[in-house]
């Protein structure tokens, strides 16, 4: 039953995640909570150890959440269903020669999509900051060290842009991160 | 070499050494497979982008698949896309063995606090990307700003609605938007 709830939860995730990357996030974050397969906590985790190890983050978090599920075969179930429907979909858009996607109908569904996936994308990244910089969100009270380190981390990220042509990047973030995290929360 | 234990390996060399996904992995794509291999053209390179964008799944996959699949039909492609996947999978089927007893060592799980607060920063960065880089019409500046909303209201009182049903939403919006503007057109005309 779980390996087929596994089967069925990362279809979904990749039949439904456009523009992969992060874009697959708010997706993979309803899925996995809905099963209860990971706290938001343990999300947190595989999302930064997905962007710290190679390959598409999609994958890294089927791959995860399949073996903590069900083992080496949870693993692999997970990881070819959600690579397989945009196998298909490639497959299908190479055979049509791209009429598919240039068909008006389809242009316009997507048209809707798009921009809608970038407000999922930014309300899920606006909600994980308040999520940690509250004790209970939402209410609980602000948790004012988690304040401190996620502004001095926006300062240092957006900020290095101004200074450098392509700033730091996300896999340095982290390490900066893990590095305030050691020494904030260490010596308490 | 036989080319399909050579799209099997070129893919995996891709596979093991971009870090991040996403974007992040189209120019190593590009060096392999346009300069190196000559796998597709740039131009070829430049419409699979597009292509990626709007379909679903992970863009390297996507990329994978179409140049197996142009190169030495289905098993090209089968070769290529499993090439991609695998390097990550193995590293992280390792992770997830280990990781729970990692976590109890307290420096460790100290170092993952700091952590959580970064990921929140580099997703709302994503989105910010990809604003900018949006077409600025009023039509998906409002749809950007009304699934922004809808979702923050979701996730903060627990409403059972999917991300998924949003879209869906979205591009019936899409849809109706288009037959009212064709609809308009055709009146005047």
């Amino acid at each position: 039953m779980n390996l087929l709830n596994l089967l069925i939860g990362f279809l979904k995730v990749g039949l439904f995640a456009f523009g992969g990357g992060y874009a697959a996030v708010p997706l993979i974050r309803d899925v996995v909570l809905s099963y209860g397969w990971l706290d938001q906590d343990m999300l947190t985790n595989i999302i930064a150890i997905s962007e710290s190890t190679p390959g598409p983050i999609m994958v890294n978090l089927a791959t995860y959440v399949g073996s903590i599920q069900g083992g080496i075969i949870g693993a692999l179930i997970a990881t070819l269903a959600v690579i397989l429907p945009s196998f298909i979909i490639i497959l299908i858009v190479v055979k049509l020669e791209k009429k598919l996607l240039k068909n008006q109908y389809v242009q316009a569904a997507l048209s809707g999509v798009k921009p809608c996936i970038i407000g999922i994308i930014g309300a899920t990244g606006a909600y994980m900051i308040l999520q940690h910089v509250f004790t209970a969100f939402p209410g609980g009270t602000a948790d004012i060290t988690a304040v401190i380190v996620t502004a001095v981390l926006a300062v240092i990220y957006f900020g290095s842009r101004k200074i450098f042509k392509r700033g730091i990047s996300p896999v340095l973030l982290i390490g900066i991160a893990a590095l305030a995290g050691v020494l904030v929360y260490g010596v308490q | 070499m036989n080319r399909i234990a050579d799209l099997f390996l070129t893919f995996a060399k891709i596979g093991l050494f971009t870090f991040g996904g996403g974007y992040a992995m189209i120019p190593f794509i590009e060096d392999n497979c346009v300069i190196k291999k000559q796998w597709i053209s740039h131009d070829e390179m430049m419409n699979i982008t597009v292509i990626s964008e709007s379909t679903p799944g992970p863009i390297a996959i996507n990329c994978a698949t179409y140049i197996g699949f142009k190169q030495k039909g289905i098993g090209g492609a089968v070769a290529a896309t499993v090439g991609m996947a695998l390097p990550s999978f193995c590293i992280i089927f390792l992770i997830s063995l280990f990781l729970d007893h990692f976590l109890e060592i307290r420096w460790i799980a100290n170092a993952f606090r700091g952590i959580k607060l970064a990921v929140g920063i580099l997703i709302l960065d994503a989105a910010i990307r990809m604003i900018r880089k949006m077409p600025k019409k009023p039509f998906t500046i409002a749809v950007t700003a009304c699934a922004f909303a809808a979702m923050l209201f979701i996730s903060i009182f627990s409403v059972r609605v999917t991300s998924i049903t949003l879209m869906l939403i979205a591009a019936m919006i899409g849809l109706i938007a288009f037959l009212i503007a064709k609809g308009r057109e055709g009146g005047a005309g």
